[in-house]
């Protein structure tokens, strides 16, 4: 035990304190950051707690048109009722936790995709990047919300996961960008130079020594493109191009709202889950904008 | 200077190209086809096929793909299934509406972002600088629709300030100075929610830039020439730091073509993002194929037009 405690004093004397260390301290000095992150992942895990555990889904869908546009607080309704007289409290928890699904696995899948690219690039640099910078470049001129549109309504047997890949195949881009351009200046460094020396494999060095050292940028990409898949997903629901009717997404919810008389009436069908998109965003991207501050150590506040 | 436009230029054509190929295959895909649009419940199906045969429907796809870009330049899209209206007739009297929503909006971004991010800059740290940069977060992070509908909701509904839809009141008269206000008046919310959404870049940009201009030795030298602070804010550092903000010009159209779909389809607002929804939910394909293409086409123009202004005012770029 003592030994440890003498091992740890060393270590802080003698190294630089380790990427967590500083992501903990700059959230420290930043309370409102502190609150977004904590904020952020209780509401996260309520919602999938309440999405899995309290609420019943099917009751929750079942029409019951007696029970149209019931105000809220009244029989029972919370957040009162929609057109079809369905709870809105329970519609915004499942509409959260798909919304909130589906962004997370839209991320993993564009994350991944896009960090395996962006590393190669970076890496390999020459044809490989030139290939396919051209290709990522277009990408960024195309006008993504429209093509996603046009796909959605061309898909035939239009599902949940067909939404997901469709989102995915244009999100990607961003990330394999950003990462190629990290790796890029970071793959000209002397411990990069040394494992090839060594006779590293590239796929070693490309994986296991270059991927840890931009871990703190990844996290704050990651962080950043979850939050835009949120937003993505939500958005294209809203349109009517989002999730199918079948499975309530926040963004279905906020599409109530097209209706004149609903947008002014009967606020409490569409403002709930507009806000509750509202307070991710801003807590997600919070804590994204905190955790870039601390990768970069010219604007560390702690 | 010039060999920089051209060389830009000529790297637009591929990507127009292949834009415009991308475009066609999905067109293929869509059921219907240019001769959808006509078809009425008297319409004889040989007729149909003949006209199909004439335009070349069972030509190889190169063909097709050749006639149909050759068209595309002269302007025609063919018909449009719902409204029964050539293509090119019925997006131009859109784009006119989304014309103006952007220029109101273009000027309004500029409006509301260069003073901030002046002061933002001049007072860094500053209760005002962290009011700024709190608010150029938020507008970061909240998405275009969620901000549409509250500000309808509050200033549309609420506090009845504005009008909820349309572009033009139905009492006013054509020609009128109250014809013209009645237009404004219906753009200016939806020009505003535009606006305060498209502040962000900007606002960080001017920020940035005059606090590392605050350090410069001209800065330093007007000082030391006794001229008042003020001064040296308003015509020395707001001067270098105001040619980049124009780049941002191209960016800004590129970004408001997207946010057309959300916030035009919230306000009613009869314009091509509008149209664009519309015609999906109705299924007009030849429309919604131009439409991607004219999208696709003015994004790619936004960004020539930043890479111009770009090379104009930062001679770096130019030597390279």
């Amino acid at each position: 035990m003592k030994t440890d405690t003498m091992q740890e004093q060393v270590d802080v004397e003698t190294s630089p304190p380790t990427g967590l260390q500083v992501v903990w301290r700059e959230f420290k000095k930043d309370k409102l950051a502190m609150f977004a992150l904590f904020g952020t992942i209780l509401g996260i895990a309520s919602i999938l707690f309440a999405a899995y555990f309290l609420i019943d889904e099917k009751e929750t869908m079942t029409i019951k048109i007696i029970e149209r546009f019931t105000e809220p607080g009244m029989n029972g309704y919370v957040l009162g009722a929609d057109e079809a007289g369905r709870d809105i409290l329970g519609q915004l928890v499942i509409g959260a936790k798909n919304s909130i699904l589906i962004a997370f696995t839209i991320t993993i899948i564009t994350s991944i995709i896009g960090i395996f690219l962006g590393i190669v690039m970076g890496y390999y640099g020459g044809w490989i990047d030139n290939a396919l910078m051209r290709i990522i470049d277009f990408f960024m001129t195309l006008p993504t919300l429209m093509i996603i549109i046009v796909f959605v309504s061309i898909v035939p047997e239009y599902g949940v996961w067909e939404l997901i890949l469709i989102i995915s195949l244009f999100q990607w881009v961003g990330t394999a960008r950003l990462v190629r351009s990290k790796a890029l200046s970071e793959g000209r460094r002397d411990y990069i130079n040394a494992s090839k020396t060594m006779g590293t494999r590239d796929g070693v060095i490309m994986f296991k020594g270059l991927l840890p050292n931009l871990s703190s940028i990844l996290i704050v990409e990651v962080t950043l493109s979850f939050a835009g898949n949120v937003g993505i997903e939500t958005g294209l629901s809203f349109l009517g191009f989002g999730l199918p009717p079948s499975t309530p997404s926040l963004g279905t919810l906020v599409s109530y709202a097209t209706n004149p008389q609903i947008l002014s009436g009967r606020w409490w069908v569409w403002l709930p889950a507009a806000l509750l998109i509202l307070m991710l965003m801003l807590g997600i991207n919070y804590v994204g904008q905190a955790l870039r501050r601390s990768a970069d150590a010219q604007q560390r506040l702690g | 200077m010039w060999k920089i436009i051209v060389r830009r230029v000529l790297v637009m054509i591929p990507q127009l190209f292949v834009l415009s190929l991308i475009v066609f295959i999905m067109a293929k895909q869509m059921p219907g086809d240019p001769f959808t649009g006509l078809i009425t419940p008297e319409t004889d199906p040989n007729r149909i096929e003949e006209l199909r045969q004439l335009s070349g429907f069972y030509d190889p796809w190169y063909v097709q793909y050749y006639n149909w870009m050759t068209n595309a330049f002269q302007g025609d899209f063919g018909q449009s299934y719902t409204y029964k209206v050539a293509v090119s007739n019925l997006i131009g009297e859109r784009a006119f509406n989304t014309f103006w929503l952007a220029f109101v909006s273009t000027i309004l971004v500029y409006v509301i972002a260069i003073p901030l991010g002046v002061l933002a800059g001049r007072y860094q740290e500053r209760i005002m600088d962290k009011t700024i940069v709190l608010y150029s977060f938020i507008s970061y992070a909240i998405p275009t629709f969620v901000l549409g509908l509250i500000f309808l909701f509050v200033f549309g509904y609420q506090l009845q300030w504005f009008p909820t839809s349309g572009t033009v009141s139905i009492h006013a008269e054509r020609g009128t100075f109250e014809y013209v206000w009645s237009k404004f008046h219906h753009l200016l919310l939806p020009a505003i929610t535009y606006a305060v959404l498209g502040t962000t870049g900007i606002i960080q940009y001017l920020r940035t830039e005059i606090i590392d201009a605050k350090m410069q030795d001209y800065v330093k030298t007007a000082r030391s020439k006794g001229i008042p602070m003020n001064k040296v804010y308003s015509r020395h550092i707001f001067r270098n730091s105001l040619l980049p903000i124009a780049a941002f010009l191209g960016f800004t159209i590129t970004g408001l073509l997207g946010g057309s779909i959300f916030i035009e389809t919230i306000f009613g607002f009869p314009g091509m993002g509008q149209l664009f929804v519309s015609s999906i939910g109705s299924r007009d394909y030849s429309v919604i194929t131009a439409l991607v293409l004219l999208y696709g086409f003015l994004a790619l123009l936004g960004g020539l037009l930043s890479d111009i202004i770009m090379s104009i005012v930062d001679p770096r770029i130019r030597i390279d």
